[in-house]
């Protein structure tokens, strides 16, 4: 257990620091952020004081040493249009980032688990066909057209909940449910097929003949078994929440990481895109690190 | 042997949908074991002997279905029974070992939650009853250091050792009917002759009737009182063990005697039975054993035999059976 950690930990080191050389360059190469801060009357003479300035005429290279210098201090440079340090910046938005990725996790896990294990338990059923039915609309449902249509229906429409912002728990509910609904989606059909796998396992007949109730055999000896599929696919969906879901934060003026990176990204604001860059790729790392842990709780034959 | 009857088969039907029709895996079976005694049915793959024992446990999983007959369990129709009493009756009175002991037990609990479950579910039990019970039974099954083995996971013992947890597990209960769908097959032959003598044993010792399912002439001559032979989904031939080694009637019977190694006769080649079991979906006219039999002339054919009595309990379904040696 403690290698284990120890070894993951030092596994971080080396990606996180390939992650920021990509970063770094796909931002220094891909536009200049000069242009766009001058105004269109600015001269030949302003432009290059002001590149001079930013540390943006020195050779490529000198400038990765530069940032890699600071940032192992723990400095990720200072945003263009905020005219702050980035890295505060991008963790300000962290809450509101881990709220709605929470919050529509839950959603997710709430509705998938038990329509996946009723979907594989009543196979072929009419129930069956009903929630296989829903699962593939909840995937072919564009998340601003559901988000739309929730705004319209339950804000417009009833008044029950707000139509944006973040603060309170109602405001909270529909882009939960909006970002929820294609996850669980995706988390339903995926709990189905493992159920199914497993439900047709030997101990499985080895529990029925112990004349044990078909509850326990379905929820205790089924059940945890097909849980590792659905581990992984949780780790990969919370990873993409974290790293911001940008046209659901749009609709509903969620003031979390997507908006803010793609705002950053926009204007050439190098350092916050580097700042959420590391933090996002941080999150991702570590998600994919609990779901290795939690395997490892879920079934004793792998060894820590 | 006068001793009481406790399960009675009378006319199994269990059918299986398939895409190209409806297979009888089992047609008409009737039999049954008396109390502590080892009846031993014997067949090729596919001969419908696993799906009897499943019907009897009422396990019979889609698309398969038990469409006629009677399961008597002290005279009781089990086919009758509601699922609550038939669930009360598995793994107390009646229980199984299958075949696979690698994955017959599920890899996510230990030994002793898993052995614990059954005498908590059926003897009401607590938590720490189940777990003294539990290490109780791993010791008759004659585990060594039953009091680690039961915080023990399925995949850090053997498989001898994990078919010695099922046996644990199927006789926690003192049950008066043991299934063994070929609790030996998938060992190595030193642990299939260990397996066998505890079964043997324990059955004795509980007085336990048994109903031993395997392919093995060996494993019946060791261990049943009475044999019962099928081929494709029917019984053939039933006697009392000596009387079928010594004397068998049905042409199917000679040929899994013939096809067994004899170690006083020194020969190149065993006999085999030639051709194929039957496609289930197209099976011959008459006698379904007939176009595999040296024997067989027009007559077996067209007409199909029934199971006729042959003095001494012994019964035998073949037109020629008095012919035949």
């Amino acid at each position: 257990m403690k290698g284990f950690l120890i070894k993951a930990v030092l596994q971080i080191i080396p990606v996180m620091f390939l992650i920021t050389l990509i970063v770094f360059i796909l931002v220094h190469v891909t536009g200049d952020p000069v242009t766009l801060m001058l105004s269109e009357t600015a001269t030949d003479e302003d432009r290059r004081v002001l590149t001079a300035a930013l540390g943006l005429d020195q050779p490529l290279f000198v400038q990765y040493f530069k940032y890699m210098f600071n940032l192992l201090q723990g400095d990720f440079g200072t945003s263009f249009r905020y005219n702050t340090a980035a890295l505060p910046i991008v963790l300000e938005r962290l809450p509101a980032t881990f709220e709605l990725a929470a919050a529509s996790m839950l959603v997710a896990t709430l509705i998938s688990i038990p329509l996946g294990i009723l979907s594989a338990t009543k196979r072929n059923s009419v129930l069956d066909v009903f929630i296989t039915g829903f699962s593939v609309l909840g995937k072919a449902m564009p998340s601003f057209w559901l988000g739309i249509m929730l705004i319209l229906f339950f804000s417009v429409y009833l008044g029950l909940f707000p139509v944006s912002g973040r603060g309170t728990f109602a405001q909270l509910v529909l882009p939960s449910i909006t970002l929820g609904a294609a996850i669980a989606a995706e988390m339903t059909r995926l709990i189905r097929s493992s159920m199914l796998e497993i439900l047709s396992q030997d101990y499985i007949r080895t529990a029925r003949s112990k004349g044990l109730w078909e509850t326990i055999v379905v929820y205790k000896h089924a059940f945890r078994n097909s849980l590792i599929p659905v581990v992984t696919i949780m780790a990969l969906q919370t990873s993409t929440l974290i790293g911001g879901t940008l046209i659901t934060e749009a609709i509903f003026s969620w003031p979390g990481m997507g908006q803010l990176v793609i705002q950053a990204v926009n204007a050439r604001d190098m350092a916050i895109v580097q700042a959420a860059v590391f933090i996002i790729a941080l999150f991702v790392i570590v998600s994919n690190l609990l779901a290795d842990l939690v395997y490892r709780l879920l079934d004793p034959r792998i060894k820590i | 042997m006068g001793a009481q009857k406790i399960l009675e088969v009378r006319d199994l039907q269990t059918n299986f949908k398939t895409e190209e029709g409806v297979v009888p895996s089992v047609n008409g079976i009737s039999l049954f074991v008396r109390k502590g005694e080892t009846l031993a049915i014997v067949g090729e793959s596919g001969c419908g002997k696993s799906v009897t024992s499943l019907s009897i446990m009422g396990l019979v999983a889609e698309p398969g279905k038990v469409v006629g007959g009677q399961i008597l369990f002290h005279g009781q129709d089990l086919l009758k029974m509601s699922k609550k009493d038939m669930r009360k009756l598995r793994g107390n009175q009646i229980s199984m070992i299958f075949q696979e002991p690698m994955t017959s037990l599920n890899p996510v609990f230990t030994i002793g939650n898993q052995i614990g479950e059954v005498i908590r579910i059926h003897q009401k039990a607590d938590k720490k009853e189940a777990r003294a019970k539990s290490i109780d039974m791993l010791r008759l099954v004659g585990l060594p250091h039953p009091d680690k083995v039961v915080d023990h996971f399925p995949h850090q013992i053997s498989g001898g050792m994990r078919q010695r947890v099922m046996i644990a597990m199927a006789l926690a209960c003192n049950p008066e009917l043991l299934i063994a769908d070929e609790p030996t097959t998938a060992l190595d032959v030193t642990i299939q002759a260990q397996i066998l003598e505890l079964m043997s044993k324990l059955g004795k010792e509980l007085d336990t009737g048994v109903i031993l399912i395997t392919h093995d002439l060996g494993v019946v001559a060791e261990m049943a009182d009475r044999v019962m032979v099928m081929y494709a989904g029917e019984v053939v031939e039933e006697a009392t063990v000596r009387d079928l080694f010594e004397h068998p009637k049905h042409p199917y019977t000679i040929g899994l005697l013939g096809s067994l190694p004899d170690i006083d006769e020194q020969r190149e080649e065993l006999d085999t039975i030639p051709g194929m079991v039957p496609n289930p979906l197209d099976m011959p006219s008459g006698c379904a054993f007939h176009p595999r039999c040296k024997w067989a002339d027009a007559q077996c054919k067209a007409v199909k035999p029934r199971l006729a009595h042959y003095g001494n309990d012994h019964y035998a379904s073949c037109l020629k059976a008095g012919e035949v040696h």
